[in-house]
């Protein structure tokens, strides 16, 4: 919400205090201000001219020399513009000025002439035609600007004359003298060849000596239009050109004073329980109570032309729920006009076009009162009602904008006796929309269902200044003032004629709403020690009334309903800052980290100890990441929460798997050349629940972290799995097997295991397969892990005790053995563990070796066998049996042969 | 005999002197002191001098041969000086040379600072509460008192995946979760991801990290809310950090604030980084609102409590003066590896 800080002069009094200041306050006691800036802020040195006298220019043929007044001096200043006339009054950028945009202006020469300035458009001061908007230029086709286009035949003859015939009535005619008659209007004395002729136009570029087109028939000036011209054959007759004022000023005049432009802004961030303080008098309100200043808002009077407006309509409002209160007022004799300077100076300090006044005085009012109005023009109602209700379905209506909606039966309209006029509180028909040749008009002032509004607004695609504020809920009190208002500023602008009584179809309810006024329970919830009166004084300001315990609140407050609302009124005008800081004591809490979440600190940490960085990529994912890791088309794990409304494809459904968004991480790091990257991510997977093959959207997924490992560039298959036993070893979790997997499709169907923990299969490792790498843009080895959190942490062993260190010699064993090139190394690991008995401490594998000296499709298998007593020196016979088992159950096991 | 000894305690000096090695050293220990030794030779000629001499010539015959033993004790450690010394020079490295990588990963920059954050509430007494990403509407707006076609809910654009089912816009919804679990005293915070349709740019990304924070209790009030936040802020900012806390409006929360720091860099002057008003934004706040309370089935009569709510992303931006959000998500190591 613009506020520019002017308009609050009608209701209070803020002098003194600086824009700053007025921002800082304002911030602290509620109302946030983003913003103050001043309106003139990039103009600077611009003036009110008057033109005493114009010259053409010696050595241009399009340009004027200007004589022209600015107050203090009369100075000498360089134009091209051509609607410009002595006697006119025009924004002047004197010499050292600045305009909008970072424009600078300085004295210099134009081909030879002294120029100590510019004149300027509306456009060089950032305005436009609905600032100023009688300042439409016209111009007339100047015959002596005519250009044959290229490849075309002339139009006209290179020497022109008077009286030469153009086409049928219009004749070429010297312009002998012009005389400015009144604002844009002009007294021409032409030459047709055959003596002067007089001819009045509102074209203002046209001026003694030149040739124009007149139709003599008519007795009217052409434009290029009229003479079926492209603009490109008259390049200096357009509809721009200087700022030709018509306002109430003078040389040397402040151009910001003149246009309004003198004015600090405050631009408010509102929050949605404030609907009153959409609005200048809300706003006016809050500042009255921030500086502790008066405040009041006069009544509008209306004087009226007598009549009763019953007898020329009628409001029936059938859907009561939906909109609580319709006033209405008719105005007749209507006169569409611009509106005044002051008001459209208003309008376009808080951002709103000025159109006509009418319009504008519905806008000014929902600027004002916070309350949207809406003009209709009556003769458009049939039989002059107004039927408030729901549309029926099948209804259709084209709004303002020209765009057509088909209604429905949750949408709330105005109609009149036969079809819908408006949308309610969102925007009015085309069908009875204000036109300049409306002769009287509705003014509607209602309050409608917050909710419906928005709805409706949302299914009809269009979200209105009015809709914003209706949504928000309105305080059915505000339509009364609202329409007195808007009638007088009718009167008060001469708009029309208002016809008298007002017709008001309430079924709300206004008694006031109270609370009870209790300031020790305010005091406790703030942490203040306040007496009662300081309360009843700060909620006074804000208009609440305190009496007989209890507090009435103000009909606009529908934020208002329970103590705690009532205590931050309080705490705001008393100030946030003057709260004192307290710590609660209170029962004490021991404030700890669960054991999952130190399991997770954990991972973390041996993962980062391990060389792995931590990534955190974006949970929701693209459907077709499930085809780059290889999953069938029927693989059950697709099914996924898919979001009805996403950012786009990339971006639709709730991830499965981790491993699509490790691989593009790894992908991401490989397309910018880093030559290795090791991330884990602790990810959440969302795993829906199904019903019929489908997704059941109603219950909510089952969410778990998933530890995933991904690398490339730095370790081997054995390096990575290495890392992965550390995790758990870290962690206290045994039992941890990993068994070959030549299925999984997203891996290397020969390097790829799944990991098994206490026999049940929980996640899994491997070589990312090449083809899915490929599908990444990712060559050479790619590693990647999928453990889930859940399933490591419930296999913790939180249990660990003290083992005392041996006190007798370990011995120490080797042997090799030759097994066939299948047999895994996890097995034999097992039979050898199973075979030497108690006294085997630890199997280690140390070496295996296939190529020369060892047979096709065999390989070498060393172990190395610690064998220990914890109350004994081993003998060598005690080893030796062991040694014996273990050999002879790997030749049962696995034919193994022992190697010399 | 005297003159003998001289003699020999003299050559002794000279050839011990020019010992430069070990080698040398014993070739002229076995010259002089050994079983064929000069020396030892003096001693067996002692036959020959006057008995009542012997005494005086044997004394005179130690003297000197502790003389030669003591310089060979220091001239051996003066070689063995020697050689250590060459020994340290051949060792000598370019120690500028650089060390060999050792490759320790480290934690996400947003990790860094919540783990921060984590540290500093446990510290004061909090607990760290999860809960669902993909949440029922009831518990992020309806129970937060946000009902259906509120306009609070034009604020937070919403991923949603059925009529009653969205990916949660804000972490508040832990409010109701854990009071729903868990009666009074309650002190938690509730980091986590949550989700807002807002298109990627530097600035904006469709999923960021909250962390909510909430204290129910008897007798909490609104200094009590300052009080926290203000040690928590120091402690996150540092002891001269300033703070203000500025009325604003959430649905769940009655009275609400924002909490602001003055502007690390311009200290309340303005600058760039405050975009000119000398005061960052922190973080959301508020006395629960008592309807949320009794929704969760706790009497608004006998508790009260406050909640808060901190946007992670932001915070960690201005920590470590990122200016891409994007950069989080994209996992580049020469980013993570940064910090």
């Amino acid at each position: 919400m613009k506020l520019p800080l002017s308009w609050l002069s009608d209701y209070t009094d803020i002098s003194g205090v600086t824009p700053k200041e007025y921002d800082a306050k304002l911030t602290m006691s509620g109302s946030k201000v983003e913003e103050v800036y001043y309106l003139g802020e990039e103009i600077e040195n611009v003036v009110v001219g008057r033109i005493n006298e114009m010259t053409r220019h010696p050595n241009s043929d399009h340009m004027w020399i200007c004589q022209i007044d600015v107050g203090d001096e009369v100075t000498q200043i360089c134009t091209g513009a051509w609607n410009v006339h002595v006697g006119d009054l025009i924004p002047v950028a004197k010499h050292k000025s600045a305009l909008p945009g970072g424009v600078k202006i300085t004295k210099g020469k134009l081909r030879g002439e002294v120029s100590n300035g510019m004149l300027c458009s509306l456009k060089e001061l950032q305005l436009d035609e609905h600032n100023a908007p009688y300042a439409v230029i016209k111009p007339a086709a100047i015959l002596n600007d005519y250009v044959c286009l290229k490849d075309q035949k002339p139009s006209l003859p290179d020497e022109l004359t008077a009286g030469y015939k153009i086409y049928g009535k219009v004749l070429c005619a010297k312009v002998l003298s012009v005389k400015t008659v009144g604002y844009s209007q002009y007294d021409l004395t032409v030459d047709f060849g055959a003596g002067e002729t007089a001819v009045s136009t509102d074209c203002s570029n046209i001026h003694e000596g030149d040739f124009i087109a007149v139709d003599t028939a008519k007795l009217t000036v052409c434009t290029p239009d009229d003479l079926h011209a492209q603009q490109a054959e008259f390049p200096h007759c357009i509809t721009d050109g200087i700022y030709i004022l018509n306002e109430d000023c003078k040389p040397g005049d402040d151009i910001c004073k003149v246009m309004g432009l003198d004015e600090y802004v405050a631009d408010f961030e509102i929050t949605s329980n404030r609907a009153d303080c959409f609005s200048v008098i809300g706003l006016a309100r809050e500042t009255a109570a921030t500086f502790d200043r008066p405040f009041a808002v006069k009544e509008p009077v209306v004087k009226g032309i007598g009549g009763d407006i019953n007898e020329h309509m009628s409001v029936e409002v059938i859907d009561t729920d939906l909109c609580p209160r319709y006033t209405a007022r008719l105005v007749k004799n209507i006169k569409i006009e611009p509106s005044p300077a002051w008001l459209r100076a208003r309008l376009h300090a808080c951002g709103v076009r000025p159109i006509n006044n009418i319009v504008d005085i519905t806008n000014y009012v929902m600027l004002e009162y916070g309350q949207p109005m809406h003009a209709f023009d009556y003769s458009c109602l049939s039989d002059g009602k107004i039927v408030v209700r729901r549309a029926r379905n099948g209804e259709s209506i084209q709004t303002l904008d020209g765009v057509d909606h088909d209604l429905t039966d949750k949408m709330l309209a105005i109609c009149d006796n036969d079809k819908p006029v408006a949308v309610a509180g969102v925007m009015g028909g085309a069908n009875s929309e204000i036109v300049d040749s409306t002769k009287t008009v509705v003014f509607e002032s209602a309050c409608f269902h917050g909710a419906t509004v928005r709805v409706t607004a949302k299914a009809l695609g269009m979200r209105t200044e009015a809709s914003g504020r209706f949504e928000k809920g309105l305080d059915p009190s505000l339509t009364m003032p609202a329409v007195q208002r808007a009638c007088e500023l009718v009167e008060l602008l001469g708009a029309g004629e208002v016809v008298d009584g007002v017709i008001d179809a309430c079924a709300a309810d206004l008694t006031p709403k109270t609370l009870p006024f209790e300031p020790d329970k305010m005091n406790d919830l703030l942490g203040l020690d306040l007496s009662a009166d300081e309360q009843k004084a700060y909620l006074e300001r804000l208009a609440f009334r305190v009496e007989d315990g209890k507090v009435v609140i103000p009909s606009f407050r529908v934020d208002i309903a329970r103590m705690c609302d009532l205590a931050e009124e309080v705490a705001r005008m008393y100030g946030y800052d003057k709260i004192p800081t307290t710590l609660y004591a209170g029962e004490m809490v021991q404030g700890e980290y669960t054991p999952k979440q130190m399991a997770e600190q954990a991972v973390s940490a041996t993962c980062r100890s391990a060389g792995f960085d931590e990534a955190m990529s974006h949970s929701f994912i693209s459907p077709k990441f499930y085809d780059m890791i290889g999953w069938a088309e029927d693989d059950p794990r697709r099914i996924s929460t898919t979001i009805l409304n996403p950012l786009g494809e990339d971006f639709s459904i709730m991830r499965t798997t981790v491993l699509p968004s490790m691989l593009q991480s790894l992908a991401h790091n490989h397309a910018h050349r880093n030559p290795t990257a090791s991330l884990f991510e602790l990810g959440m997977i969302y795993t829906p629940v199904v019903r019929d093959g489908k997704t059941d959207a109603s219950v909510l997924p089952h969410e778990q972290k998933v530890l995933t490992l991904g690398t490339y560039g730095r370790l081997s298959f054995f390096q990575f799995k290495g890392v992965i036993e550390a995790i758990c070893r870290e962690l206290n979790v045994k039992d941890v097997q990993f068994v070959a997997d030549q299925n999984n499709p997203s891996y290397h169907p020969g390097r790829c295991a799944n990991i098994l923990i206490g026999g049940e299969q929980v996640g899994v490792f491997g070589t990312v397969h090449p083809t899915v790498a490929a599908r990444y843009g990712l060559s050479g080895e790619v590693l990647a892990a999928e453990l889930p959190m859940d399933a490591l942490f419930d296999a913790i062993d939180p249990v660990k005790l003290y083992h005392a260190l041996p006190k007798f010699p370990a011995s120490t064993r080797d042997i090799a053995v030759l097994v066939d090139d299948a047999v895994p190394a996890a097995s034999m690991q097992v039979a050898i563990e199973q075979a030497a008995g108690s006294i085997l401490e630890s199997v280690k594998l140390f070496d295996v070796y296939k190529g020369k000296g060892i047979p096709e499709g065999k390989k070498s298998v060393a172990y190395s066998l610690s064998m220990r007593a914890a109350d004994r020196t081993l003998t060598d016979d005690e080893c030796d049996k062991a040694m014996k088992n273990a050999l002879v159950a790997l030749e049962k096991d696995f034919d193994a042969v022992l190697r010399g | 005999m005297k003159e003998k000894l001289q003699g020999i305690l003299q050559a002794a000096k000279d050839q011990l002197a020019a010992a430069a090695d070990a080698r040398a050293l014993d070739e002229a220990r076995v010259k002089f002191l050994g079983k064929k030794g000069e020396l030892t030779a003096l001693l067996k000629g002692m036959k020959d001098v006057a008995a009542e001499e012997r005494p005086a010539v044997g004394q005179l015959i130690n003297d000197v041969r502790a003389e030669i033993e003591t310089i060979i004790d220091k001239q051996k450690e003066v070689i063995e000086q020697a050689a250590l010394a060459h020994k340290l020079k051949s060792e000598t490295l370019d120690v500028t040379l650089p060390g060999e990588e050792l490759v320790v990963g480290k934690k996400h920059p947003l990790n860094i600072v919540l783990d921060e954050l984590k540290e500093i509430f446990i510290g004061l007494g909090f607990s760290i509460a999860e809960g669902p990403e993909v949440e029922l509407d009831h518990y992020n707006f309806e129970a937060l008192n946000i009902p259906k076609d509120h306009p609070a809910r034009d604020t937070q654009d919403t991923f949603y995946i059925s009529d009653n089912v969205v990916l949660r816009t804000q972490t508040s919804g832990m409010q109701v979760r854990v009071m729903e679990q868990k009666k009074p005293p309650i002190r938690i915070i509730a980091p986590g991801r949550v989700y807002r349709s807002d298109a990627v740019d530097a600035t904006h990304s469709p999923l960021f990290h909250q962390i909510e924070g909430l204290v129910v209790d008897k007798g909490i009030r609104m200094s009590d809310l300052k009080g926290i936040l203000e040690l928590f802020a120091k402690k996150l900012y540092g002891e001269d950090t300033v703070v203000r806390f500025r009325p604003h409006h959430f649905p769940f929360t009655e009275p609400s604030a924002e909490m602001d720091i003055q502007c690390y860099r311009c200290h309340g002057a303005g600058c760039p980084l405050c975009k000119g008003e000398g005061w960052i934004e922190i973080l959301g706040c508020g006395m629960v609102h008592p309807k949320v309370l009794e929704t969760s089935g706790i009497d608004p009569e006998e508790y009260s409590g406050y909640a808060f709510g901190i946007g992670l992303e932001r915070t960690v931006m201005g920590r470590f003066k990122i200016d891409d959000i994007r950069l989080f998500y994209e996992n580049d190591v020469r980013f993570l590896e940064q910090f």
